[in-house]
């Protein structure tokens, strides 16, 4: 381990690559180049940290970096990353480039400053995005949480569809209520802590003792802001409409990226700050977990907006992570993690590929296609194995990680597990479904033959999703591995133990 | 025998500065030329609010203690506010005296007396009246509320507060355009301001009959030693708070608020919006953190709730507005509902935290007041929200500006206003008043919800043709630059004035 501060720097390669690119003169031609070659170093500063990082290691925030910010509050500029918080940085940096390639045309360069706001701001929620991850001070973390909103808000607010204004608001007050009920807990943590000039460090506030009635207010206060980010039924009814409204782009930085903030702050502060009242809690989040599963996969058969059925079946999907989370098995919550990286990228292609027929259509409305895998054969095809991996076929990467939820959660609650499971085949439905009503039957007349396939553009776009879908399927190893030690400190600070081992065993599963 | 008290004029240096810079001011307006007024009032005004608060740092700040027979006392809480107040007045001060290229200052009438539309108002105009004399006004009424942060001595706060109102009544009815909507407003705010001073005055009068002094450390060592006089006491302290209350516009004392903040020309209302408050709550905090500390039991309960509903009726009330300075007079109310929380939490960081949100407050009220100036549709200030929609096209620095004093507004962090609200939230948590952080963070998800309204209806609306942003001066350039650069600054390191604010949190008794 160095000194270096690694996590600062890539903090601030998009940051200060956002004010370059906003400040270049109006018009400024070259805005998309310069802003991928940003995320590009970024990227490749991401990945020469993952090389830093020590998977054997015993400390459970590497790379870490304290620097006072507010003594007076005993707030920290702390950051500091382990396996969890490290593979959500690693999908975000991935992600970015191919969301700016996916977003190339999205917006026109004119005479104004629309496009190279366009670029920037997705930077800033890049670094955003970067910080919320690596933040080991809880009041930074608030911080990145909230501030990330406004980017986020402005995205869909000013380049998104018909509806965006509308949109946007919802987003961003939901998102805003949840945080700021955060933000009592989070004042009520620091009293209860040691308090002093670093009162708000992560390991200053694990094991402490609180008594029984305020954990329970303080877990309440954390969890209903990442239920509305996660976004669990019943307060995910903003998800659909930001998604459907943001440019393709935006909604995979958000559903794919920005929502795992929910997850993971339930893994990382619920869990490990407020263990006692998790485990109270585990009953009612179980059944919300259960219910968002179902509910998301419902909707989304029912649905005939193809962005907002994408947008249920995340739904759906967080209902799984959720739930692997809260049954508190090494099996489950390593399923779990694994699953936010999963569905990241199948989020992302699902997304990315349902615009580019949207796109060359002209409508959302999953009625108004048909046939178009004579159409657009790649694309089709292409969508396909994005749907497959939604889902979650064997061999496709979300199969590996939904098998070991259910596993996970089968040994402390199998009855949970066994409604779960239900949506594995619901989520056949709706997939196939789509799939069946958009690209089969007989070829549309008034576009077949004329209507371009996939670009190299779009290729290079979709290319590495469904690389990503083959390696995380067949060899999720370097990522479990990751993942796992994390999993089991967790699991530790939590004070549980896994149920004694039955006919399966974690290792067993991941092959 | 009656002794004339011990003076210590080093310590008054701030306020005699102040007032003698009003005086020359009255000169000015006597004997200058009409056409050479503003000229020298300027400078002259801005020079005596620089001298003043160089005679804090340099002078004032090491003469802390009581003087004059204990009416007044130099400490560091009247210090920082005094200070803080003379800040925020240069920067108010430069928002008024711009003139978008007119002869006078351009928010304020030549013929204040005059009907309006009348034969008089024209002549006044054609002779070349000027409006000047709101300097020497705006000084007095500075002084006054210097002099309302250090009193020691409730007939000295009463002093204070009249002599902070009445010019402040006079300057809310000189607006030039809107005339009746300004002088209905300066005929609210003077009629209900002189029932609020009465209130005021009868609990000093119910207070001197428990303790038998007007002092506030005599009223502290009285409380608790005087038996069966309570009923005195707690009618007195509530009705002393009641006069305090209706200046930072708490509920239920808030209904001028509104109808003034429209009336009055705007510049005023960002100045009376900022300093007033900061003199207000620098009272309050010595009234109730020095004079009637002891009794807590009997009226902290009582403040938490005028907290809570101050907080919510400012929310819900401000959803409904659809002019932009209502919105910023119902946010106001609000706002003084939230650092209500820090002051009724009665820990030291209560004190901090309230001075500190006095800071960031001032900071981002003044400049928003400034850019509701400066967008005009047919020569007027065009304040309809719908006037605003797609300045965020036409206009992109004072759309991203106004913006952004939105959102500190709204408490997002990495501005003042985040800090601000953390800071005032902690103390009330910290004092056992979760239930009115709670309450506060819901209101402010409410006010988000208008503030994002204004952004939304900025940047995703049509733009409305009539609409035009007109070329300010240096003056409000200024001084909304300089608000917004607070704002950011107070956002991202706020620990230099939060350790200033900490150390200058301790009253002297």
């Amino acid at each position: 381990m160095t000194d270096f501060p690694w996590l600062t720097l890539l903090l601030l390669v998009p940051m200060v690559g956002a004010a370059v690119v906003a400040g270049m003169p109006r018009g400024f031609a070259r805005s998309r180049e310069l802003a991928m070659g940003i995320s590009l170093v970024t990227l490749l500063l991401g990945v020469l940290i993952a090389f830093q990082f020590d998977i054997g290691s015993s400390t459970q925030y590497q790379l870490s970096e304290v620097y006072p910010w507010i003594p007076q509050f005993g707030v920290s500029f702390a950051l500091g990353v382990d396996g969890i918080a490290l593979s959500m940085i690693l999908l975000g940096v991935v992600l970015v480039p191919i969301c700016l390639l996916a977003a190339w045309n999205d917006v026109p360069n004119g005479n104004n400053r629309r496009q190279q706001t366009y670029f920037a701001l997705m930077l800033v929620l890049e670094s955003m995005m970067i910080g919320v991850f690596a933040a080991t001070d809880v009041f930074l973390f608030y911080v990145f949480f909230e501030v990330m909103l406004i980017p986020v808000y402005f995205l869909i607010g000013s380049f998104g569809g018909a509806g965006r204004a509308k949109a946007a608001t919802s987003f961003l007050l939901y998102s805003l209520l949840g945080g700021l009920i955060m933000l009592v807990a989070v004042i009520a943590l620091y009293l209860q802590g040691p308090g002093g000039t670093e009162g708000f460090l992560i390991q200053n506030l694990t094991g402490l003792p609180i008594d029984a009635s305020t954990e329970r207010w303080l877990f309440a206060g954390f969890f209903i802001a990442f239920a509305i980010k996660a976004p669990m039924w019943p307060v995910h009814t903003w998800l659909p409409h930001a998604a459907s409204e943001a440019r393709p782009a935006t909604a995979v930085l958000l559903v794919g990226v920005l929502d795992k903030v929910g997850t993971f702050g339930m893994l990382r502060f619920c869990l490990q700050l407020f263990p006692e009242a998790s485990q109270w809690a585990t009953p009612l989040v179980m059944t919300l977990a259960v219910i968002s599963i179902l509910v998301g996969a419902m909707l989304a058969i029912g649905e005939t907006d193809m962005m907002r059925l994408i947008a249920y079946t995340s739904i759906s999907h967080f209902g799984f992570i959720v739930l692997g989370i809260f049954a508190l098995t090494t099996v489950s919550m390593t399923g779990s993690t694994l699953y936010m990286v999963n569905h990241g990228f199948t989020t992302a292609a699902l997304f990315l590929i349902a615009a580019m027929m949207i796109q060359r259509r002209g409508s959302r409305q999953i009625a108004d296609f048909g046939g178009w895998q004579r159409v657009t054969p790649l694309i089709a095809g292409s969508f396909l194995i994005a749907g497959l991996s939604g889902l979650a076929l064997p061999g496709l990467n979300s199969f590996v990680s939904e098998f070991m939820v259910i596993i996970g959660t089968f040994q402390t609650y199998p009855v949970y597990a066994v409604i779960g499971s239900m949506g594995v085949l619901l989520a056949a439905l709706y997939i196939l479904l789509m799939y069946k009503k958009v690209a089969t039957g007989p070829a549309p007349e008034e576009f077949a033959g004329t209507t371009p396939d996939m670009s190299m553009r779009e290729k290079f776009v979709v290319a590495p999703l469904i690389l990503a879908f083959l390696v995380l399927g067949f060899y999720p190893k370097p990522v479990t591995e990751l993942l796992e030690p994390a999993v089991q400190t967790t699991l530790q600070n939590v004070g549980v133990s896994n149920p004694a081992p039955t006919s399966v065993d974690a290792e067993g599963n991941e092959r | 025998m009656f002794e004339a008290p011990e003076i210590s004029y080093a310590a008054l240096l701030p306020l005699i500065i102040v007032f003698v810079g009003g005086l020359v001011g009255v000169a000015i307006e006597g004997f200058a030329g009409k056409a050479k007024r503003y000229a020298i009032h300027l400078p002259v005004v801005i020079a005596t609010l620089v001298l003043a608060f160089l005679a804090i740092i340099m002078v004032a700040r090491d003469n802390q203690g009581a003087t004059a027979a204990g009416a007044v006392v130099i400490d560091g809480p009247s210090l920082f506010l005094q200070g803080l107040l003379l800040v925020l007045s240069v920067i108010g001060i430069l928002v008024m005296s711009e003139r978008f290229g007119g002869e006078t200052p351009d928010a304020f009438t030549q013929a204040g007396v005059s009907t309006p539309g009348s034969v008089e108002e024209a002549l006044a105009t054609k002779m070349g009246a000027t409006t000047t004399e709101i300097y020497p006004l705006t000084l007095f009424s500075i002084g006054g509320m210097m002099l309302f942060t250090m009193a020691n001595d409730l007939l000295v706060m009463f002093i204070a507060l009249e002599i902070l109102s009445l010019p402040l009544y006079v300057l809310s009815g000189l607006a030039r355009r809107r005339r009746l909507l300004s002088q209905e407003a300066a005929l609210k705010y003077f009629l209900l301001g002189a029932f609020s001073s009465a209130f005021f005055l009868f609990g000093a009068a119910l207070i001197y009959g428990y303790s038998g002094s007007m002092r506030f450390d005599v009223i502290a060592a009285s409380i608790g030693t005087e038996v069966l006089m309570d009923g005195l006491l707690v009618p007195g302290v509530l009705l002393v708070a009641t006069g305090l209350l209706f200046k930072v516009g708490a509920v239920p004392f808030h209904a001028w608020t509104p109808d003034v903040y429209q009336g009055a020309p705007t510049p005023v209302t960002g100045f009376m919006a900022a300093c007033t408050k900061v003199a207000a709550f620098g009272a309050m905090l010595r009234v109730f953190y020095v004079a009637v500390e002891g009794a807590r039991l009997d009226w902290a309960p009582i403040l938490a709730v005028i907290a809570a509903i101050t907080m919510i009726v400012g929310a819900v009330m401000s959803v409904r507005q659809t002019d932009v300075k209502r919105i910023l007079a119902y946010s106001s109310i609000a706002h003084a509902g939230f650092i209500l929380v820090g002051l009724v939490s009665l820990q030291q960081s209560g004190v901090t935290s309230t001075m500190f949100y006095l800071v960031t407050y001032g900071f981002m009220t003044i400049p928003a007041f400034a850019i509701v100036t400066m967008v005009r549709s047919s020569g007027t200030e065009a304040t309809h929200v719908s006037q605003w929609a797609g300045l965020g096209k036409t206009n992109p620095w004072v759309a991203a500006a106004f913006s952004f004093l939105m959102l500190a507004f709204a408490g997002i962090p990495l501005t003042s206003g985040f800090t601000g609200k953390f800071a005032v939230f902690s103390a009330g948590v910290e004092g056992g008043y979760a239930w009115l952080a709670v309450i506060g963070v819901l209101a402010s998800a409410v006010t988000a919800y208008v503030y994002f309204r204004l952004i939304v209806t900025m940047y995703f609306g049509d733009s409305d043709d009539d609409t035009v942003v007109i070329n300010a001066s240096a003056l409000t350039l200024f001084a909304i630059a300089f608000g917004v650069v607070v704002t950011l600054f107070l956002g991202v390191v706020p620990s230099p004035m939060l350790e200033v604010a900490q150390q200058a949190s301790q009253f002297l008794r």
